[in-house]
């Protein structure tokens, strides 16, 4: 039963990502535009790196080919749950605006309605880009790979956009009960991002245990990175924990998932 | 005068309403300006007085960004969705047979907006990064003033920057292309992505000349105490330059759109 329920929820997914992606295709040059657009918008920050290291060596004792390499892992990450869930962020507004019932009286999940929601093919470009930067840092870094490493690698990509995912589903759960808020989420998800961009080095002992231990940001790429590239972690944790993030990854998504139902659960119609 | 008065109190007032946006956007803006701000700790103690800032002006740049986000907008939004929905509808047509001036009107509304954000979404992040960072606040209450003016001054260039790209959409329709793409010269060039003075050479040059530049640099920097005396007088000058010239530009370029307008429809 549970079983038959993920995969017409998945079957669907597909089914509504198509119509969209069908409409998006009818606007070819448009889309191109967008899509190089947002390429151009998610690389801007790493620009900033760039020029930053035009004055330093190293940042918090990372110099730039590892700081690239912790960019572009946390980009493909995010790229690939803002791909597939980022319109999540537009739930609070189908709340406000009514149209949200529409979705509930449709014989389709609701969380794979929502977030096939104008899925925004456009997206590909933070992806694209970060596998770009995430190249080029591999091209320059002097890594031993050892077959633990190698297989970290998409384990740590996966594993990431699974927690960046959960985090966009807690988002748009919450906006369930807080309907203006949207803006919270940006704080954890695009605030997240920006923070797994820079080495954990930079950030304060409480900041570190904060995103391992209670938002387990420091999954996504930092941990497992750190022992990719034969770093010690600053808070003294063993060099293998990174092989935890795919656990770390179900639990935030159970979390998100129980979140979601209670969510749902305590939704109130504007009536209009 | 009265009207458009009205018109600033009623920007204010409906940006007001959004209560618990705003209290979420102070949240996001307080978290950033944390990551920022440590990840600028980290690049002045590589580099002491990198740009002419040591590290206490560092952080103050990072938390009068956060500050000052909303209110000069940015990142853009404001009234530059609208005006642009009007513009794709038709609805313009009906704004302009009103017996007030288009730009002045929005003008007006973005200057409501803009105070209520820079009380809503600027106080408490900034007070907020004063207590757990050290900030060089200004010492003469004079600067608070100069800085004001500054800042009024920002959101007048930031406006008439994002009526230019409206009015595009007279000839485009979609606008969201372009929206975009402004927004983004607005992020890299007005320093909040990494502070002007930052920029190596040449591009640094030419970064502090662009209008972008009168968005956050400048405003930061008479807070900062770095324009003082003719710099002070120099600074208020490149704003309102740029104020004048892009204002005017959005006059010509209002004639020139709304000679083409067809209203379709009935």
């Amino acid at each position: 039963m549970a079983e038959s329920a993920v995969s017409t929820g998945l079957r669907a997914y597909v089914l509504i990502v198509g119509m969209w992606v069908r409409s998006t295709m009818a606007y070819r040059t448009s889309f191109l535009i967008m899509t190089l657009g947002n390429l151009l918008a998610t690389g801007l920050d790493f620009v900033a790196i760039a020029l930053m290291f035009t004055h330093i060596g190293q940042l918090g004792g990372f110099t730039l080919d590892e700081v690239a390499f912790l960019y572009g892992t946390t980009s493909v990450a995010f790229g690939l749950a803002d791909l597939v869930l980022g319109t999540m962020g537009r739930l609070g507004q189908r709340v406000r605006d009514g149209t949200m019932d529409t979705l509930l009286v449709r014989p389709v999940p609701i969380l794979a309605q929502v977030a096939a929601d104008r899925f925004a093919l456009r997206r590909l470009g933070r992806i694209i880009q970060g596998a770009v930067l995430l190249g080029w840092s591999l091209s320059r870094l002097d890594i031993d790979w050892t077959l633990d490493r190698v297989l970290l690698m998409p384990v740590m990509l996966l594993s990431g956009g699974a927690i960046f995912g959960a985090l966009f589903v807690l988002g748009g759960a919450f906006q369930f009960w807080a309907k203006d808020a949207s803006e919270v989420q940006n704080a954890f998800t695009f605030g997240g991002t920006t923070l797994l961009e820079y080495p954990p080095t930079v950030f304060g002992k409480e900041l570190l245990r904060g995103v391992t231990f209670v938002i387990p940001l420091a999954f996504v790429n930092w941990l497992p990175a750190l022992h990719i590239l034969g770093r010690p972690d600053p808070l003294g944790l063993p060099a293998r924990i990174g092989f935890a993030a795919p656990l770390v990854a179900c639990g935030c998504c159970a979390v998100a998932g129980l979140a979601w139902r209670a969510g749902l659960r305590a939704y109130q119609s504007t009536g209009s | 005068m009265r009207l458009y008065a009205a018109v600033a109190v009623s920007g204010f007032k409906r940006y007001a309403t959004y209560r618990v946006a705003t209290v979420a956007g102070v949240f996001t803006n307080t978290v950033f300006g944390f990551i920022l701000a440590y990840t600028y700790t980290a690049l002045w103690d590589e580099r002491p007085h990198l740009g002419g800032y040591d590290l206490d002006q560092a952080l103050t740049f990072v938390w009068l960004g956060q500050a000052l986000l909303a209110a000069v907008a940015l990142m853009g939004g404001g009234f530059q969705e609208e005006l642009q929905d009007r513009i794709r509808s038709g609805d313009i047509a009906v704004d302009l047979y009103r017996p007030v001036d288009l730009q002045s009107w929005w003008l007006a509304t973005e200057l409501g907006r803009a105070l209520f954000q820079l009380l809503g979404r600027g106080v408490v992040p900034m007070g907020i990064g004063a207590l757990v960072f050290e900030l060089r606040l200004p010492a003469s209450p004079l600067t608070w003033l100069w800085f004001l003016l500054s800042v009024v001054l920002a959101v007048c260039v930031g406006f008439a920057v994002r009526y230019l790209v409206s009015l595009a959409s007279f000839w485009l329709l979609d606008g969201t292309g372009l929206s975009m793409l402004s927004g983004l010269l607005c992020l890299f060039f007005s320093g909040m992505i990494l502070p002007l003075n930052v920029f190596p050479g040449q591009l640094g040059e030419i970064a502090r000349a662009l209008p972008w530049a009168a968005m956050l640099q400048v405003p930061a920097d008479v807070f900062l105490e770095e324009r003082r005396g003719a710099g002070l007088l120099g600074a208020f000058a490149f704003q309102a330059g740029w104020m004048v010239v892009l204002l005017a530009a959005g006059r010509v370029l209002q004639s020139v759109a709304t000679r083409k307008v067809v209203v379709q429809g009935g």
